[in-house]
């Protein structure tokens, strides 16, 4: 399982890693979680060095190329302040994936002490700042997507008890919810009959449970399920878990 | 080619086999995991603690092979060691030659198809033959096993029925237990009339050199009820240090494998027949093979020799229930044939470096592992290799150029407002393979780069 050990919070001050997909695609992910996040009484800081955590290539078997944007991200989110991000998958990458491929390496301890302090999103709201409740209203049925790289976390259990706490939420349950959407980074592109096999799996499920929206701790899963669904012309509203934190504080639509 | 094998095999398999394939899987996989958490209160303890004793017993396999050896011939067999797949087939048959025996009835053994026995031996003049009803068909239909516990999970019953017709055991009726009887009818005979038993080993004890072998269709027990002599041959991970560890290790195989509590048959074999036992084998020869798992060992992969072949893996895993097990071209496949077969490969690894990628890394392997092998993690490892190794790998994106702007911010927010271009230009019109294969089954999203920066920015003044 995955290690999500970490280091205790001091102070209520974090650094946002946004992610290279919030960053080309997903703004309103990275608004959102400022949004939330500043709601609760927390100070952001966003290094603009920022870029991406080095999953991609870490999965493409790239490892000395991955090495590379690795070191970039531990230099560039320096000192002691928590890392926050809002995906399971980069934070995955950054407190066990990077821990892999620096096994080796001389600065194995300075990607390790990143890891110690780098929090999913949802994870930090519940487990790191004890978030129990939510005030405001969301009126939709919702279906929540256990994102993969969250196995062994916390990550999936604190997401649902926000989703859980939010006046005017109706959760549903959908068939197979342990199965993968089918991203899976790379994969998605040299293994595309598969991938999009599962993904259309995942989507048949999630259908029939008939969900307003069908939210996310991870914007990957979202770009495949929501572009499948979109190419086939039969769209469907995804959202970001930390969007429906946003609006149910903006008193529900958007 | 454009894409990975896997992914073009899995879709030229057609919906029938694809629809059997992950109707067994899922439904196998949903009563595994309803038994072990209905009758244990921690599962996932149960799998850490079997996963530390089989790591223990392979990261000491050099005091207790030894130990083992000692015990099977106080026991009364006799013990014999092939570094190779080769020198295990040569052992056989000089066992076989030397006894002028030429009928072998064989059961419960990956290793005999890992190593290509019954092709070996048929020159031979030697007939070895599946005693298992899956492996039966696979033998008469010269097929190969695609499943690790359901040898013909890819085979439906009508085309078993053909194959029974063809082979003149009647004819044609689909009907599963007519099929069943006929099997056994023919096989009751071939009990009786052959020379030696082979066997593989589910586990062997250190402790009191016990070999232990589980069945559903008690074929094994038949194949050493008439013949003189048994031949087990037994990979060198087989090895658990105590008798006690069976039962921690038979109640997770069975419930993970099958969804039984324990299979139907539980053998324990503590050598050849006594003086005092009416039958069984008078000789007992235990072939030890090692056909690259010590190489396995030395590796950073060592973990996947824990592995007791119970295919909970194949079973949950996505991309085999997509693919079937063909896909992978290999006696083992899904995930752990995935990390398994491109390490017994030794210097051709490069031939089946492919078989890591096949994986979206979604880590449901890992979380049904009864031995608790962190699947995901050998096959990065087994990716990075192929990378080391130049190994090509059809559709994966290149890294390098990703890399470079990846680590330069200047150079990262150049790109993100250069990504406009995808929502000007018809992604047909880009060259890049990548972009294409996404595009070819999914939108994408509108190009929203550095718009969260100059929000951030804008906001805080």
């Amino acid at each position: 399982m995955l290690n999500s050990e970490r280091s205790p919070l001091k102070g209520k001050r974090v650094q946002l890693m946004a992610t290279c997909l919030c960053d080309a695609f997903y703004d309103d992910v990275a608004a959102a979680t400022v949004e939330v996040l500043e709601h609760l009484g927390v100070e952001v800081v966003f290094p603009e060095g920022q870029t991406c955590c080095g999953q991609p290539a870490f999965n493409g078997g790239d490892w000395i190329a991955s090495r590379k944007v690795v070191r970039h991200t531990v230099q560039t989110f320096a000192g002691e302040d928590p890392v926050v991000v809002p995906s399971g998958s980069c934070a995955a990458m950054l407190f066990h994936g990077a821990g892999l491929e620096f096994e080796n390496e001389p600065d194995a301890p300075a990607v390790a002490a990143l890891g110690r302090r780098t929090w999913e999103l949802a994870d930090y709201l519940v487990n790191g700042l004890g978030v129990k409740t939510w005030s405001g209203r969301y009126e939709a049925t919702i279906a929540f997507h256990r994102s993969c790289h969250s196995r062994g976390t916390k990550s999936s259990e604190a997401a649902l008890t926000l989703l859980q706490a939010v006046p005017g939420v109706r959760l549903v349950e959908f068939g197979e919810g342990e199965q993968c959407c089918g991203f899976g980074g790379t994969f998605s592109v040299s293994f595309p009959n598969i991938s999009a096999a599962m993904g259309n799996l995942k989507l048949d499920h999630v259908r029939a449970a008939q969900p307003d929206v069908f939210v996310s701790g991870d914007m990957s899963c979202m770009m495949h399920l929501g572009g499948l669904a979109a190419k086939e012309g039969k769209p469907i509203k995804t959202q970001h878990l930390a969007q429906v934190l946003r609006d149910a504080l903006k008193g529900g639509a958007r | 080619m454009r894409f990975q094998p896997i992914d073009q095999f899995a879709a030229g398999l057609p919906a029938d086999k694809r629809a059997s394939v992950y109707q067994s899987t899922k439904t196998t996989h949903e009563k595994r995991t309803k038994l072990l958490f209905d009758q244990f209160t921690d599962p996932n303890r149960l799998r850490q603690l079997a996963g530390e004793i089989k790591q223990h017993a392979l990261e000491n396999l050099d005091t207790y092979l030894p130990k083992v050896e000692a015990k099977l011939k106080a026991n009364g067999a006799q013990v014999h060691w092939a570094s190779t797949g080769e020198a295990a087939c040569q052992k056989v048959l000089e066992i076989m030659q030397a006894r002028g025996a030429t009928k072998m009835v064989k059961s419960k053994t990956m290793v005999s198809e890992e190593i290509e026995l019954a092709k070996f031996l048929k020159p031979h003049g030697i007939e070895a033959l599946e005693t298992d009803l899956g492996e039966f068909i696979i033998q008469i239909d010269d097929d190969h096993p695609s499943h690790i516990v359901r040898p013909i999970i890819h085979k439906n019953r009508r085309e078993i029925a053909q194959s029974f017709e063809r082979e003149g055991l009647g004819a044609y009726n689909d009907d599963p237990e007519t099929i069943t009887r006929r099997a056994r009818h023919f096989l009751r005979h071939k009990y009786l009339a052959a020379d030696v038993g082979l066997t593989g080993a589910n586990f062997v004890s250190a402790e009191s050199g016990r070999i232990v072998l589980v069945t559903n269709e008690g074929n094994s027990r038949f194949c050493l009820a008439a013949t003189k002599v048994h031949i087990a041959l037994i990979g060198i991970e087989k090895i658990v240090p105590r008798d006690r560890d069976l039962g921690l290790l038979l109640n997770l195989l069975g419930r993970s494998g099958t969804a039984q509590d324990l299979t139907v048959y539980t053998e324990f074999i503590n050598g050849p027949k006594s003086t005092a036992q009416p039958d069984g084998p008078e000789e007992m020869h235990v072939i030890f093979l090692d056909n690259g798992r010590t190489d396995v060992l030395a590796s950073d992969c060592r973990e996947i020799l824990r592995c007791i072949r119970c295919g909970a893996c194949l079973n949950v895993c996505p991309v085999y229930r997509q693919a079937s097990g063909h896909a992978y071209r290999s006696v083992y496949p899904g995930p752990v044939g995935a990390v398994l077969s491109p390490l017994l490969m030794g210097g051709k690894f490069a031939q089946k470096a492919d078989l890591p990628k096949a994986s979206s890394l979604c880590g449901a392997c890992h979380e049904v592992c009864p031995v608790n092998i962190p699947i995901p993690d050998l096959l990065l490892r087994l990716r990075n290799r192929a990378k080391e190794e130049n190994v090509p790998s059809p559709g994966t994106p290149p890294m390098g150029a990703w890399a470079l702007m990846a680590s330069q911010p200047t150079a990262w927010k150049a790109a993100l407002l250069g990504g406009k271009l995808l929502d000007y230009v018809p992604t047909k019109l880009i060259p890049v393979p990548a972009l294409q294969a996404w595009s070819a089954q999914r939108a994408l999203p509108a190009w929203r780069g550095g718009e969260f920066r100059k929000w951030m920015k804008q906001r805080k003044r």
